[in-house]
């Protein structure tokens, strides 16, 4: 069981909860190699999808998780545009709940938005990314497909590379990595870092050659097209011959070295196509594995109702 | 509150007897009586005879000192009377221990024509209880277009000039406003904040806010336009004031132009950016709408710079920058919700505790930057106890234990980031034109 009624960030695991999620995971992930891939544990539960940003991979994920534990699903892909028009996020949830769901799950462009929830909301509240701050159940997924791989994650060498700046991923991967005993270097060029980026105990450098050298782990971020907007790159084309894993660079990196993104990918900014599809790429796998962690979330969380708070 | 008048509506003799007189202008120091006649100040002196006159009993730990005035105060009315009247902010500001206030042009219409200043005297007139002294904007809409009429507004009764919620918006501007205000004899006060360095940010830039996912504000943001300013203040001569200063390097700008004192540069800091910093960000309440304002709370070595600036002198004035703001307004997403927080009544418990009773500063060196100097840097009446000055006096206890509750304040709007806090320090009584117009019973 987990200490808090809420999955709002990675901030709020410790190292043993963690790793229950990831053993739990292990049981989930069993289920969707059965021919009827669906188990009755929330059976009668209702989850609602709520989503403030637009998202495929990880909406899906989650409905796909919840449909296989037997709860009562509804997804809702809210426009920001129309909540600019009037009601608050406030209002919107608070009509949802008088609907008696037992659990939200949402994605919000502002960092804090489902703390917002889980202090005035009844339901259960999981964060499926919030601003820039926190992507919990990426994280997760992340770590269970590297233990997967490597039987571990203390003592490995992970280069985290892209947008650090704007990055959910990075946040909450950094605070999982760190608690599991990894190493994490953080790679991105000058514009893109976070204020005191070394305080979030990574090792912090603008050179990519640096953070692959003998790492275990490569997990590209996403650029966004926009960025060039803000002066924080001149160009796409710039960006990929400083930053751009190609399978030249990754010659550097361990010889089992894996590949990761958290999707959608840019190919050919953040990443080569030969690379993003070629051997060491574990980028589907994080797909199928994403799965099996919301399930193991979900399942957890839907345990503790009615026990303590 | 009533006032203290005779049958014939003329305000009667007050004395008040028996505190701890501190009026930094003339210099006193000690338990003294001081007699109010005609709405002035009649004599200070020991064990005056009451001779017919209402007696009011301090204490003999409290503290009489020349009313407190707020330099930096929203009282959103035209325009936003969801958040504040001038009713219920003078009513924040007396229970606060403020006898005036001077009170931004952000309002709805911005106050730039002598017709929303006129309304504002006579709004606060109608209230009856705190002088309000308006300030007018530099700009038409505060847009940074075109200069506003400023003559017309200072006949109107404007005491100073600034586009506060922005930044006068070119050097040029600011040059041609330090230029004509001079010629009026009024500052320009300005909200300095780079706006192209602040972008969309909604938080001091810095590790808290970076962990958070919040877009960051850097200090520099401030201090660059603070040093534009002073550059502009010694080209022309004019008066120049910093709003709400909150970045260690607009400390040092501003210390280095006084000592340099080839400009007239004065500065004000915030109760919430002496006494927090961006660790409220994250506890007690994580992402608390009501730790957003702007400029934000900064990290340590930025609050204490304030805190030295305040003890050596270089800073001039404790301002509130009072911002109320509807609770609907607040309970939302932290990059939503408005900056600002309510300040009047909760400045006089946070300057004893923190201030006076941490040893960093005097009793005196309290009044002086929350009586002596904002008179003096807004050329306000007041300021002092001396015979002939308005008879507004501030009765401080410095010794009370206060806690601060948010659904108890007078302003409408309840946005405290304090709500719970006990404090040693509050008001006694406050007293204006020679009337009692607060007191805390």
């Amino acid at each position: 069981m987990l200490r808090s009624r809420h999955l709002l960030g990675i901030a709020d695991l410790n190292a043993d909860e963690i790793r229950q999620v990831l053993e739990t995971a292990d049981a989930m992930k069993e289920i969707a190699a059965r021919p009827i891939k669906k188990v009755p544990t929330l059976r009668g539960r209702t989850v609602v999808n709520l989503f403030f940003e637009p998202s495929t991979r990880t909406r899906t994920s989650f409905e796909v998780a919840e449909k296989r534990l037997s709860a009562d699903t509804l997804s809702i892909a809210v426009a920001t545009s129309s909540v600019t028009k009037g009601e608050s996020l406030l209002d919107t949830v608070r009509n949802l709940e008088a609907m008696a769901p037992d659990m939200i799950v949402m994605r919000h462009a502002s960092s804090g938005a489902p703390h917002l929830l889980a202090r005035l909301c009844r339901s259960v509240i999981i964060n499926a990314g919030d601003g820039m701050h926190e992507h919990p159940t990426q994280a997760l997924l992340d770590a269970f497909t590297i233990r997967e791989h490597k039987k571990r994650l203390d003592g490995l060498k992970v280069a985290i590379v892209g947008d650090l700046l704007h990055s959910r991923v990075l946040r909450s991967n950094v605070q999982l990595l760190n608690k599991m005993g990894a190493h994490v270097w953080a790679c991105g060029p000058a514009t893109l870092m976070p204020a005191d980026l070394a305080r979030f105990g990574v090792r912090p450098t603008t050179s990519i050659d640096e953070a692959i050298d003998g790492a275990d782990v490569v997990m590209m971020l996403r650029i966004q097209h926009e960025r060039m907007h803000g002066h924080f790159i001149p160009s796409t084309r710039e960006y990929f011959t400083l930053f751009g894993l190609t399978a030249e660079r990754l010659r550097r990196a361990k010889d089992d070295v894996i590949i990761m993104h958290p999707g959608p990918m840019n190919r050919g900014v953040e990443i080569d196509s030969d690379v993003a599809d070629g051997p060491y790429s574990v980028i589907l796998e994080q797909v199928t594995n994403g799965v099996a962690v919301r399930m193991a979330v979900l399942y957890l969380l839907a345990g503790q109702e009615g026990g303590t708070d | 509150m009533k006032r203290t008048t005779d049958e014939h509506g003329r305000t009667r003799k007050l004395l008040i007897k028996g505190g701890r007189v501190v009026d930094p202008a003339s210099g006193r120091d000690g338990v003294m009586d001081v007699l109010v006649d005609g709405g002035v100040i009649a004599r200070v002196g020991r064990d005056l005879p009451a001779d017919g006159a209402d007696v009011f009993e301090a204490q003999r730990d409290w503290i009489v000192a020349p009313g407190l005035i707020d330099i930096h105060v929203h009282l959103r009315e035209p325009g936003q009377e969801h958040k504040e009247t001038i009713a219920t902010g003078l009513a924040a500001a007396v229970a606060g221990g403020f006898t005036a206030v001077a009170c931004m042009p952000n309002t709805d219409p911005v106050n730039d024509h002598p017709g929303i200043t006129e309304l504002m005297l006579r709004r606060a007139a109608d209230a009856n209880l705190a002088r309000v002294y308006p300030i007018g904007a530099v700009s038409l809409g505060s847009r940074g277009e075109q200069l506003a009429e400023l003559g017309a507004q200072k006949a109107a009764g404007c005491v100073a000039f600034t586009d506060d919620g922005r930044p006068v918006a070119t050097a040029l501007l600011m040059r041609r406003a330090l230029e004509y205000a001079g010629m009026l004899g009024v500052p320009i006060i300005d909200h300095c904040e780079d706006p192209s360095l602040k972008g969309d940010g909604v938080a001091h830039e810095g590790y808290r806010a970076a962990a958070m996912g919040l877009r960051g504000i850097p200090g520099v943001a401030e201090s660059i336009m603070v040093e534009r300013d002073i550059a502009l203040a010694e080209l022309t001569g004019g008066a120049f004031h910093v709003a709400h200063m909150s970045a260690r390097q607009s400390l040092r700008a501003v210390r280095d132009a006084k000592t340099r004192g080839e400009a007239r540069v004065t500065c004000e800091v915030a109760p919430h950016h002496f006494v927090l910093t961006d660790e409220s960000l994250e506890t007690p309440l994580r992402y608390d709408t009501n730790v957003k304002m702007n400029p934000p709370l900064r990290e340590e070595a930025d609050r204490d710079a304030m805190l030295e600036g305040l003890a050596d002198g270089t800073v001039d004035v404790i301002a509130t920058d009072h911002a109320p703001h509807h609770l609907d307004e607040k309970l939302v997403e932290f990059d939503r919700a408005p900056f600002g927080i309510v300040g009047l009544e909760t400045a006089v418990p946070l300057v004893f505790d923190r201030l006076v009773h941490a040893g960093r500063i005097s009793v005196t060196r309290m009044i002086e930057l929350l009586s002596v100097n904002p008179a003096r840097v807004l050329n306000l009446p007041g300021g002092s106890l001396k015979d002939g000055a308005p008879a507004d006096v501030t009765v401080l206890a410095p010794d009370a234990k206060v806690t601060i509750r948010a659904a108890a304040l007078r302003s409408k709007s309840k946005n405290t980031p304090f709500d719970g806090w006990t404090l040693r320090g509050g008001v006694a009584a406050t007293i204006v034109g020679g009337s009692v117009v607060y007191r805390n019973e």
